[in-house]
């Protein structure tokens, strides 16, 4: 079986429709799917939610898509760094869904194997536990939150083999292993695609089996903060951990 | 704004921070004040730092040229990986953390109450970025510890009976470091643990809203 496409165009083709739910990897502009959000915002469709732990940022990653004003629902855990987000959402064009972040890779997680709800203490006390079941467990109180199955997922991986199975890159992990997960159909970006048996089995960070559709392509991969420190304060050997 | 804050300055408190570090210790540092508590790590004290984002092990800020996109930590800064270091999908750093593997999260606060209620995400009616993984961290982790100014710009409490924001979590915070000293949340209130250098404790109770016990 095929899972290669020429393009991000070509494997979103007959994927997209007006009011799904997508579930797209990356943290803050770290891990992003450049190329299925360019090819979303090419294909024109509208009123997305987008489960997504950041929303990009102004004209950048899924920013482009809030220019575009084809999301009409975030689910996110943190929105500080897009200026249109934030005028569209105080006009009341956008909606938004707080998630507490460990929340929302649990549910997407949880979607993906199988599981339509679990219970956890995040969130217990404050506005997130409104509305939602209770239940103590050994003398703790937990709040019950949904697992999330997404009409498709689209993920940004380092490699993959022809076969789909998908390595990462340092902490260009981070959603997209979840993501890809608890999508119907996975759409996943490389840098590189390599043949069938060059990736090594016991290293597999994403097996194919969750991954529809491969695209090959290159990625801007933008840095948000830049932090560096000096080669000459290093020399007294002081620790500078961040 | 800083001639008006008595005892401690950012860095002594984070110095202070540090001293709640335990040896073989996996910790996670919030922004802000936190993050300063990894320059004070004392000698023969080794502790992993967690990034939520995905990564055990987080090394210094990059050389200039260095820097890899690929290489985050949860403020979104580049960073560098150190022997030790393993990555992970955030899935599992969450279980993680809501796990109780993570020793203790150092972070910062906007209201802390005598009962450990912490506020930190969020003011009504102002621009409302997101808990991030706070909710988390607080809920999950074995030991919260806050590093905050004891009061406002305007001089007001920020150690309070009850918080007046929208929390982040409820109970959830063991000790409270600020610029007039230490408090630990004990049944029944606060207890001082610690003045700050010049800091007398007449000064920390009047700067104090909530009931601080003895």
């Amino acid at each position: 079986m095929n899972k290669q496409y020429d393009s991000a165009d070509a494997a979103l083709d007959g994927v997209l429709r007006d009011g799904m739910l997508i579930a797209a990897g990356g943290f803050g502009l770290c891990g992003i799917p450049e190329l299925a959000i360019e090819a979303i915002l090419k294909a024109g469709t509208r009123e997305l939610t987008i489960a997504s732990n950041n929303c990009g940022v102004d004209g950048f990653g899924l920013g482009k898509l809030l220019d575009s004003r084809q999301i009409r629902k975030m689910i996110s855990s943190y929105v500080g760094e897009n200026a249109e987000f934030m005028r569209q959402y105080l006009s009341g064009e956008l909606e938004l869904e707080f998630n507490p972040q460990g929340t929302l890779a649990e549910r997407m997680r949880a979607g993906g194997a199988g599981i339509p709800g679990f219970y956890t203490k995040t969130g217990v006390g404050t506005v997130i536990a409104e509305g939602k079941e209770h239940h103590d467990f050994d003398g703790e109180t937990y709040i019950l939150e949904r697992g999330i199955v997404a009409d498709l997922a689209i993920v940004k991986g380092w490699k993959a083999d022809e076969s789909g199975n998908v390595v990462f890159r340092k902490t260009a992990r981070n959603f997209n292993v979840p993501a890809a997960k608890c999508g119907r159909v996975c759409v996943c970006e490389v840098e590189e695609i390599v043949p069938t048996g060059s990736l090594d089995p016991d290293a597999i960070h994403l097996p194919g089996i969750y991954v529809h559709r491969l695209i090959q392509g290159q990625h801007e991969k933008r840095i948000e903060q830049r932090t560096t420190r000096s080669r000459v304060s290093d020399t007294t050997g002081k620790k500078e951990t961040v | 704004m800083a001639a008006e804050i008595k005892g401690w300055d950012r860095n002594r408190m984070a110095a202070r921070a540090a001293q709640e570090l335990q040896d073989g210790w996996y910790v996670n540092l919030g922004i802000g004040i936190p993050t300063l508590v990894a320059n004070y790590i004392p000698e023969g004290v080794h502790v992993t730092l967690q990034s939520e984002n995905g990564m055990l092990g987080i090394g210094p800020f990059p050389y200039e040229g260095e820097e890899d996109p690929d290489l985050i930590n949860a403020g979104k800064q580049t960073v560098t990986e150190l022997p030790q270091t393993a990555y992970f999908d955030s899935a599992e750093s969450f279980a993680m953390i809501r796990g109780g593997k993570i020793a203790m999260a150092i972070l910062g606060a906007m209201e802390v109450a005598e009962n450990g209620d912490l506020a930190n995400w969020m003011i009504p009616g102002k621009l409302v970025k997101g808990m991030g993984g706070a909710m988390d961290l607080v809920a999950g982790v074995g030991r919260v510890v806050v590093v905050m100014d004891h009061t406002s710009k305007h001089g007001e409490s920020k150690v309070l009976k009850s918080c007046t924001l929208p929390l982040t979590g409820q109970a959830v915070v063991n000790r409270i470091i600020t610029n007039l000293g230490v408090l630990d949340v004990v049944p029944g209130g606060l207890k001082i643990v610690e003045l700050a250098d010049g800091v007398s404790e007449d000064e920390l109770r009047a700067a104090t809203e909530a009931t601080i016990l003895g």
